[in-house]
């Protein structure tokens, strides 16, 4: 047999993209260019830089993971629908029928939260009755809501320019808005894995820490009203906050689901769901590269933070509480990588050593928040 | 001291080192700690320095520590890290392959050249770079390798941290710290005119490294700023003078602020023009290396009007009293003046006055803080609100007192008079001092309460009891009227007493507003439910006036507002260091954690016709797994 070793190169990118992956990127583009076209005038260079950046950044995600290209259109879609429906009037949100029951802000973070609930329900009803399609009943649950969420977000963005021109912000600006961006960042994290290891057995898991943080939202929403848009203080008026914050969670997001990955993996080696679950091998590879991703980003988030604080507050470094707890996760997750990647060392001891990293994390994620005061008090409980 | 476990000991300990100064607040006043800890522990404590952790001599240590022990795992490890990253370890011998885990053989049928050159083509495709090398038995070794860049990944990161922290350092205080050591410099902790601080506490206009502060009031310069250490300051000479032309802040439709900006001027014999410039939040200046920041605002020195009320007197007239803010002024005469010390003047108070505390805060107005100090030098603290705040759909006045900082304000609530204004309750309160109107007041009283047949006798004697129960409740409201009745009725009768009693003081307090209110020409109060109310707040605000510690109301009558401009100043020659250091940091990690350093070595045996397929990584994990097998089932294929 002549085989040909060409056929055993690896594709290139650009040489494995399709005319629908073209049409995908030439639709962000021209949503792009038509932003820039219409607000170029109220947006400074950094922000133009973002808006172009965003469409290179989801382009090359949407090229490499098909699904979250369709997730970015599906956004994308609803967003538009939804705020064609506001007439320019915030009113709205709570007179016209489709806003007020499906897809005005407050609305669709209600589905979100209500979906990722059915989401676990369904997750771990698939683990245990072994149903496959349960579990794959539970992933599209979790698309949904991951759907919802980002419209949620993308419709309260406009709606805060609805209230006044200069109270229009990002909505990533306080404790409320973030922990959306959290669930919705720990969810995406989790179904990059599922598709990639092909297993649907850890969304039960998974889905904990993020259903956690809903229990959070409603709290926060029914007691605090929390889900009231505020104006920015004028420290956070700065386009660092759009790249300062996403980068952060990306960090959080990824070490909460190390955890979770985690705790299946003590369960498992206690033989306990063993059958049920992947292999420890896999358990092992996902918490690792959770964790891989997770200190990347948080170190990004931190290094764009002290470069934001250089022109905010002065200095690069203040040993501020959530600045100081930011350098112990840090240091708290270069020690596991440490004892991982040098060492080689495996098993237990880095999922117990993973686990306890989700109560650090927590408490410079909320618990920082609502102890200890300091520069970062945006979000006080 | 470069093990591994040395390394992840000190990581642990610089983490578990950093959390005690975010549990205790740091660089507060020291007269906060004292308080909080009492003398013995605050000593105790301020050795340990844990008022200021991360500027301590131990935090630096562990931080040195961390610095060498990362040196040295740089010093033993790059010349490996460089070796590996280089060499395509050719020097593989048959016996060095068989013990790999993971390996192959197959026979391959063509020739030796062509099948060379298959597997070469092969490694190309694969991204491999290779390197050939024949023995002399004429058995040839392709060595080949890729994603060795990994290993720079592990000087870049280590690199990285010492560059960081040597930046750091540039940017801390440790020359400061040796300079008091040697005793070159000394911080000063009076309170005492900056021209005046001796020349051990200033530091030069050539120091590399600060983090100062400034504070200038609207339309004043300065070329100095202050460094805080510790419980005392350093002053900073600057190489130029900045002054303060404006400060502004914007405000939300809601009243939250928006925006703090300060238009400030820069005058330097080396600028031909006075550079002008507006700074603002996030958007600092920077001149001659030193950036210049908003940072906060406070009271530049506002002008005030007073309206002094003497609360003690039967005068219904207030006296005028001018101050500004920092200054100090007199109240009152011979042994009874007090000093007062304005403090604060807020221009906006943004309070949620809502019951429930659910409403929407809202801003309620200008409030001014001040201290009213008497001989002994004991002083009590105020606040005072100048615009009536509306609690419970009602307006009142407010003002509040203290006599230390740690106690909450006690509030004094005087109603609004008809015109929104103070002086209807302040004439009321002067007739109900006022003993010659006692009289009137009584006669009044007496006229609705005794029919018109009963003799005089009994109406002389209810005028009485009125004016004495008024002369009571002037000395010292409800809590004199209680002690009265204490002391001179039966326990079972008492809260018949005291019902009948704030029944008459409630009768008697009517006639004695309308009777202020005719005095000043103004409409009569008629009773009914507004008017009751209006008549019981104003003689609670009139008992808890003996409770307000002292005689004197000031009630703010107009201001001229200045503001000043809080900007910090720093100069950090560090920070470049700690961006490339940062920049490093990341191409680093990513290297590390996203170049997979392969190693493939290919024995081609023309004896037996055999190939020997081997191939390790330095991280054994699920891709290397997956990525072997491919190869192995592909290079079957082309041998096949």
């Amino acid at each position: 047999m002549n085989t040909n070793v060409l056929d055993y190169q690896p594709k290139s990118l650009l040489q494995r993209l399709n005319w629908q992956d073209w049409l995908y990127a030439a639709i962000l583009l021209s949503g792009a260019v038509y932003a820039y076209s219409q607000y170029s005038q109220y947006m400074d260079i950094y922000e133009k830089g973002f808006l172009f950046g965003a469409v290179a950044v989801f382009s090359y995600l949407g090229w490499q993971w098909k699904s979250l290209a369709k997730l970015v259109l599906g956004v994308g879609v609803v967003s538009i629908f939804s705020i064609t429906l506001y007439h320019g009037d915030q009113a709205r949100a709570t007179q016209a029928f489709l806003l007020k029951y499906l897809v005005s802000s407050q609305s669709a973070i209600m589905w979100m939260n209500v979906l990722f609930v059915l989401a676990m329900a369904v997750y771990w009803f698939a683990l245990f009755k072994r149903s496959e399609f349960s579990g794959k009943f539970a992933s599209s649950l979790t698309w949904t809501a991951v759907l919802m969420g980002f419209v949620g977000l993308m419709v309260r963005w406009y709606e805060s320019y609805l209230i006044a021109p200069d109270v229009g912000h990002i909505p990533i600006s306080n404790l409320y808005e973030v922990f959306i961006l959290f669930c919705l960042i720990t969810s995406l994290l989790y179904l990059h894995y599922e598709q990639r290891f092909n297993t649907k057995q850890l969304g039960g898991f998974v889905l904990v820490v993020v259903n956690a943080a809903v229990g959070f939202i409603l709290w926060y929403t029914f007691d605090r009203q929390a889900h009231n848009i505020q104006p920015l203080v004028p420290a956070l008026q700065s386009y660092w906050m759009k790249i300062h914050v996403p980068a952060n969670f990306v960090g959080y997001g990824s070490f909460s689901l190390a955890a979770m990955v985690a705790s299946a993996y003590l369960l498992a080696k206690r033989g306990i769901l063993a059958s049920r679950l992947p292999s420890l091998d896999v358990l092992d590879d996902v918490m690792y590269k959770s964790i891989a991703v997770g200190f990347a980003f948080f170190t990004i988030a931190t290094i764009l933070g002290a470069m934001w604080a250089a022109e905010a507050w002065g200095g690069y470094w203040s040993w501020d509480p959530k600045e100081t707890w930011a350098l112990i996760v840090w240091l708290n997750y270069a020690a596991w990588l440490h004892l991982r990647m040098v060492k080689g060392l495996r098993g237990p001891v880095l999922a117990w050593w993973a686990l306890v990293g989700l109560i650090v994390t927590t408490f410079a994620f909320l618990g920082v928040n609502m102890f200890l005061s300091g520069l970062h008090s945006y979000g006080e409980l | 001291m470069s093990s591994m476990r040395f390394a992840v000991s000190m990581l642990s300990v610089l983490g578990i080192a950093s959390i005690i100064g975010t549990v205790l607040k740091q660089n507060e006043p020291y007269e906060n700690y004292i308080i909080k800890f009492g003398q013995f522990w605050f000593n105790f404590f301020e050795g340990l320095g844990l008022y200021d952790v991360y500027h301590s001599g131990w935090f630096l240590l562990i931080l040195l520590f961390l610095v060498i022990s990362t040196s040295l795992c740089i010093y033993r490890n790059s010349p490996s890290m460089v070796k590996e990253w280089r060499t395509f370890k050719d020097h593989a011998t048959e016996k060095s392959l068989n013990a790999f885990s993971h390996q192959e053989t197959y026979a391959f049928n063509s020739g030796l050249e062509n099948t060379k050159q298959q597997l070469i083509h092969f490694l190309q495709a694969k991204g491999f770079q290779y390197k050939v090398k024949t023995h002399a038995d004429g058995s040839e070794l392709i060595a080949a390798k890729a994603g060795t860049h990994q290993r720079l990944g592990y000087i870049f990161t280590h690199a990285a941290i010492v560059i960081i922290c040597f930046g750091g350092l540039l940017d801390g205080n440790l020359p400061l710290k040796v300079q008091e050591m040697l005793g070159h410099k000394r911080v000063e902790t009076l309170d005492i005119p900056e021209s005046q601080v001796p020349e051990v506490s200033r530091l030069s206009i050539n120091n590399p490294s600060f983090r100062a502060n400034m504070t200038l009031p609207e339309g004043m310069s300065d070329n100095v700023a202050f460094v805080r250490v510790r419980d005392g300051y350093l002053v900073q000479d600057l190489p130029f003078r900045i002054s303060l032309k404006d400060f502004r802040i914007e405000h939300y439709a809601t009243g939250q602020p928006k925006s703090f900006e300060s238009d400030i001027v820069i005058t330097d014999p080396d600028l031909k023009t006075p550079l002008t410039k507006t700074i603002s939040v996030n958007h600092p200046l920077i001149y001659k290396g030193v950036a210049i920041y908003q940072s906060d605002f406070q009271d530049g020195g506002t002008k005030l009007n007073f309206k002094v009320w003497d609360l003690s007197s039967k005068s219904n007239q207030a006296q005028t009293l001018d101050g500004a803010i920092f200054q100090k002024g007199v109240v009152g005469e011979g042994a009874d003046a007090l000093k007062v010390e304005y403090n604060d003047f807020r221009k906006f108070n943004i309070i949620n006055l809502s019951p429930d505390g659910k409403g929407k805060p809202h801003n309620v107005g200008p409030n001014i803080t001040y201290k009213l100090r008497d001989a002994q030098g004991q002083a009590k603290e105020y606040v005072t609100y100048m615009q009536p705040l509306q609690i419970d759909g009602k307006h009142y006045f407010i003002s509040g007192m203290r006599e230390t900082v740690q106690q909450d304000f006690q509030y004094l609530r005087i109603p609004v008079d008809s015109d929104f204004g103070l002086n209807g309750f302040m004439h009321f309160r002067a007739t109900m001092m006022d003993e010659a109107q006692y009289s009137e007041i009584a006669h009044r009283l007496a006229q609705n309460a005794i029919a018109a047949d009963k003799n005089a006798a009994v109406k002389t004697q209810f005028e009485d009891s009125v004016i004495q129960l008024m002369r009571t409740f002037a000395e010292g409201g409800y809590n004199r009227v209680a002690q009265v009745i204490e002391k001179s009725v039966p326990e079972n009768e008492r809260e018949i007493a005291a019902r009948t009693y704030i029944r008459m003081i409630n009768l008697a307090a009517f006639e004695a507003y309308n009777l202020s209110l005719a005095a000043d020409k103004k409409p009569l109060l008629v009773n009914n439910v507004e008017t009751q109310t209006l008549i019981q707040d104003s003689l609670n605000a009139f008992s808890d006036m003996f409770f307000y510690g002292t005689p004197y109301y000031l009630q703010l009558a107009q201001f001229e507002h200045k503001e000043a401009s809080g900007l910090q100043l720093t100069k950090s020659p560090g920070q470049k260091w700690v961006y490339l250091g940062s920049a490093l940091l990341v191409l680093g990690i990513f290297a590390m954690m996203y170049i997979r350093e392969r190693r493939i070595w290919l024995s081609l045996k023309p004896a037996n016709q055999q190939v020997h397929f081997a191939m390790s990584s330095n991280r054994k994990n699920l891709d290397f797994e997956q990525e072997f097998n491919l190869y192995r089932e592909q290079i079957r294929n082309l041998m096949a």
